[in-house]
């Protein structure tokens, strides 16, 4: 470690999730974040921290809005930004993703930006690689700006994250978003409850800190704030549920359902949307209590934020990684 | 290379051995003498004084000696698989764990569920002249689950027992089908206890380590559904069954009471599954990616129960070697597996260290015990059989290294532990096929 490292005011070289992570730590992410919100409502020039930086935003699995955001954050900061769908190349071809990591790691990029199908794929990935490595989203295990952004809108909206009481509902079992906010919210001293099905409620979560709900109407009684989940069908190879029908009825997110929380509870969803399934169009179009496009343009501003620590002149921090 | 095959002398004397043998419950200082191939004397009543003048003598310095171990679960790869592990690695690796018996799955390329592989495995481990290697017979062809293989015949030319290997025989006809026709021949048909379904596209034992890392969990309850079906159905055939490496308490308990209702079934375990838990997988560790998977604190527990009460006859290596490019993948996509055989014995051992049984019972279920159950000339130390046994320093520490080792693939669940206990020589019919150099 050198001395500007030692100044360095986040102490991981990569961000590869949230658990682990402090509160100071993520006070620090979402302040810096606070700060690119209104930066991203102005127009006229841009500063440009990550002037002559490269970024490699590298995607095993299809990705729009997350690709975007990072892309958007990445260009805004004055980096370049470089985006390589692997899915449909070099895997066919029988490359691994260490195989792809030492490839792009000779062509000295200061950060990447990884989305992987196979959870922990991100983290053997860094392991390959001198440069910084942010989580794109891994399989089911974490997708760290995901939560990041979601807390950065309910701070900015509710004013704080402590002593909350927040229902994520729908498929947890497939959820990386879930398993991240779970982390976050705990660490932040909220209260999560999740709210599903037992088939999509995985093994012994409530060791996590959580309260596991299977009837809608007992979960999101009185909470403050409501996450629905995408039903992640295409990671979905059993009998998780007879019909979107019968998910919908007991699941989906209506208002007769929604009056049993707080009246100003929030609803949050990390889209894309499957409108009639998880959630009641209506719904999700009440501007007064949906936050949804609120939350795309809050990953924005935590994602040029996770860049410029992360690839910017102070972040080469040897400090452990997470 | 530590190891090094010398021509049998005429005779070869161990001397001042502490002389352990589970069989006959000996326990003592002495002596032990080969002639040729086979054992000509063993007791305390053989020193350096008394043992005839032509022999080569061997100090064991107070060391131990005892029957070279007999493994019962080992994967070979050859034919088919040589850029994982070759006969003659294998062997290597083997003979440096104190294996002086090995019984290989069928789960090779092609399969062994033909009697000319039986016969070319047979053919190879013989001019290796290292470990002794048996091979189990496919119960179905293939390996498909569907059909049986040609089980009389393939024990007549040396099958000793009968596996579809790391499958679990799924369909509950088939598996019906099969003890009752082994019943025959007096075969034992070994069932890798999982029922498939609940374990497909499972990465790791399902609980809270699953849950934190994303992975997709296989539930313990996969095990012993099988082995209570498999046990109704040996009940229903009066066949023989055996359960390879029970990992799950449940499993355990289920076996415990077919014995006392005295169904004829045995089983087995593997040292990962008493000596580590699910927490080993930690960030994603490929090398802890075994099948059945790693299970829990309370299982572990369970299973060295099951060692210490008699329940689990016999602890195998479940031997699996992997190459590098099919563990350094993410997770999920990862081969399952680990290697075992140089780690065995020190592993196996700390049972006794940590004083959970006595080293004559930790022995017994790596020597005479697995040597019964398949009947295999082996695991004593008694005079006129096979001259297979091992010199081992029981308290030298060292700590498992990945390079260290002879095995050609390195995926040891057990890389960076200390542990206690070396082979210093072992010997094949009378020969010292390793030599601990170090």
């Amino acid at each position: 470690m050198t001395d500007g490292d030692s100044l360095s005011p986040f102490p991981h070289r990569h961000l590869l999730g949230i658990e682990g992570l402090t509160p100071p730590e993520i006070t620090l992410l979402l302040d810096r974040s606070e700060r690119f919100v209104e930066r991203n409502r102005q127009v006229g020039e841009k500063p440009a921290e990550l002037r002559g930086r490269t970024i490699i935003c590298l995607f095993f699995e299809a990705s729009t809005r997350t690709r975007t955001s990072f892309e958007l954050a990445g260009k805004r900061l004055g980096a370049d930004v470089i985006t390589m769908s692997v899915s449909a190349s070099s895997v066919r071809k029988g490359e691994t993703v260490l195989d792809t990591a030492m490839t792009l790691n000779a062509m000295h990029p200061d950060a990447l930006v990884v989305r992987h199908p196979e959870s922990g794929a991100v983290k053997l990935l860094s392991e390959k690689v001198t440069c910084a490595v942010i989580n794109g989203g891994d399989g089911s295990h974490e997708h760290p700006t995901q939560a990041l952004l979601d807390a950065l809108t309910i701070r900015r909206r509710v004013g704080r994250l402590e002593n909350l009481d927040v229902a994520i509902c729908g498929d947890i079992q497939h959820s990386r978003v879930a398993r991240s906010n779970i982390h976050l919210l705990s660490i932040m001293g909220a209260r999560v409850r999740l709210v599903a099905p037992r088939t999509l409620i995985p093994a012994e979560v409530e060791r996590l800190g959580v309260g596991v709900y299977h009837d809608m109407h007992e979960g999101l009684a009185g909470c403050d704030i409501i996450m629905m989940l995408r039903l992640q069908t295409e990671r979905m190879n059993a009998n998780f549920f007879p019909s979107k029908r019968e998910y919908f009825h007991f699941y989906g997110l209506d208002y007769e359902k929604l009056s049993r929380a707080n009246p100003e509870a929030l609803i949050m969803h990390p889209g894309p949307m499957n409108r009639g399934v998880e959630i009641d169009s209506v719904v999700a179009d009440d501007f007064s209590r949906s936050v949804i496009y609120e939350q795309v343009e809050m990953g924005v501003a935590v994602r040029m934020a996770c860049l410029e620590l992360m690839a910017g002149s102070g972040a080469q921090a040897a400090g452990r990684n997470i | 290379m530590t190891f090094h095959i010398d021509k049998a002398p005429r005779r070869l004397a161990f001397v001042n051995a502490r002389l352990l043998d589970p069989a006959s419950g000996l326990d003592a200082v002495g002596g032990l003498l080969i002639a040729g191939e086979s054992i000509a004397d063993v007791g305390d009543h053989l020193t350096a004084a008394s043992v005839p003048p032509d022999a080569m003598v061997i100090d064991a310095e107070g060391h131990c000696l005892c029957p070279g171990l007999v493994d019962i679960r080992v994967q070979l790869r050859e034919p088919g698989e040589e850029h994982k592990a070759t006969l003659a690695s294998t062997g290597e690796a083997a003979t440096a764990g104190g294996v002086t018996s090995m019984v290989c799955l069928p789960n090779t390329n092609p399969v062994i569920d033909d009697m000319s592989v039986v016969e070319f495995v047979a053919r190879r481990a013989r001019l290796l002249g290292l470990t002794k290697v048996y091979t189990y017979g496919a119960v179905t062809k293939g390996l498909a689950g569907e059909t049986l293989a040609e089980m009389g015949l393939l024990s007549e030319v040396g099958a000793v027992a009968f596996t579809d290997g790391v499958h679990a025989i799924g369909n509950a006809q088939v598996m019906r089908q099969a003890l009752n026709y082994a019943r025959s021949f007096d075969l034992i048909i070994a069932q890798h206890p999982e029922e498939p379904s609940l374990a497909e596209d499972g990465d790791m034992n399902a609980g809270e380590v699953a849950t934190r890392l994303g992975l997709s969990g296989i539930p313990r309850q996969a095990e012993v559904i099988m082995v209570e079906r498999d046990l109704r159905l040996a009940e229903l055939t009066d066949g023989r069954i055996h359960f390879a490496h029970l990992s799950t308490r449940a499993a355990v308990e289920a076996v415990r009471a077919a014995k006392a209702r005295g169904i004829r079934a045995t089983c087995d375990t593997a040292p990962p599954y008493f000596a580590l838990n699910e927490n080993a997988v930690g960030d994603y560790r490929t090398f802890a990616k075994l099948s059945p998977p790693l299970r829990a604190e309370e299982d572990r527990l369970a299973v060295i129960d099951g060692l210490a009460d008699g329940t689990i006859d016999a602890i195998a290596s479940d031997h699996a070697p992997q190459s590098e490019d099919a563990k350094r993948l993410p997770f999920g996509q990862a081969a399952f597996g680990g290697i075992g055989l140089e780690t065995l014995l020190a592993v196996s051992l700390e049972l006794y260290h940590n004083g959970r049984l006595p080293l004559l019972d930790v022995l017994r279920l790596l020597t005479c015990k697995p040597a019964d159950l398949l009947g295999l000339p082996a695991g004593r130390l008694a005079r006129g059989l096979p001259a297979d046994l091992i010199l081992f320093d029981l308290e030298r520490p060292w700590r498992v290294r990945e390079y260290e080792l002879h095995s050609k693939s390195k995926n040891t669940p057990f890389d960076y532990r200390p542990v206690q206990g070396r082979v210093l020589l072992t010997v094949v019919d009378g020969r010292r096929v390793y030599a601990y150099d170090r």
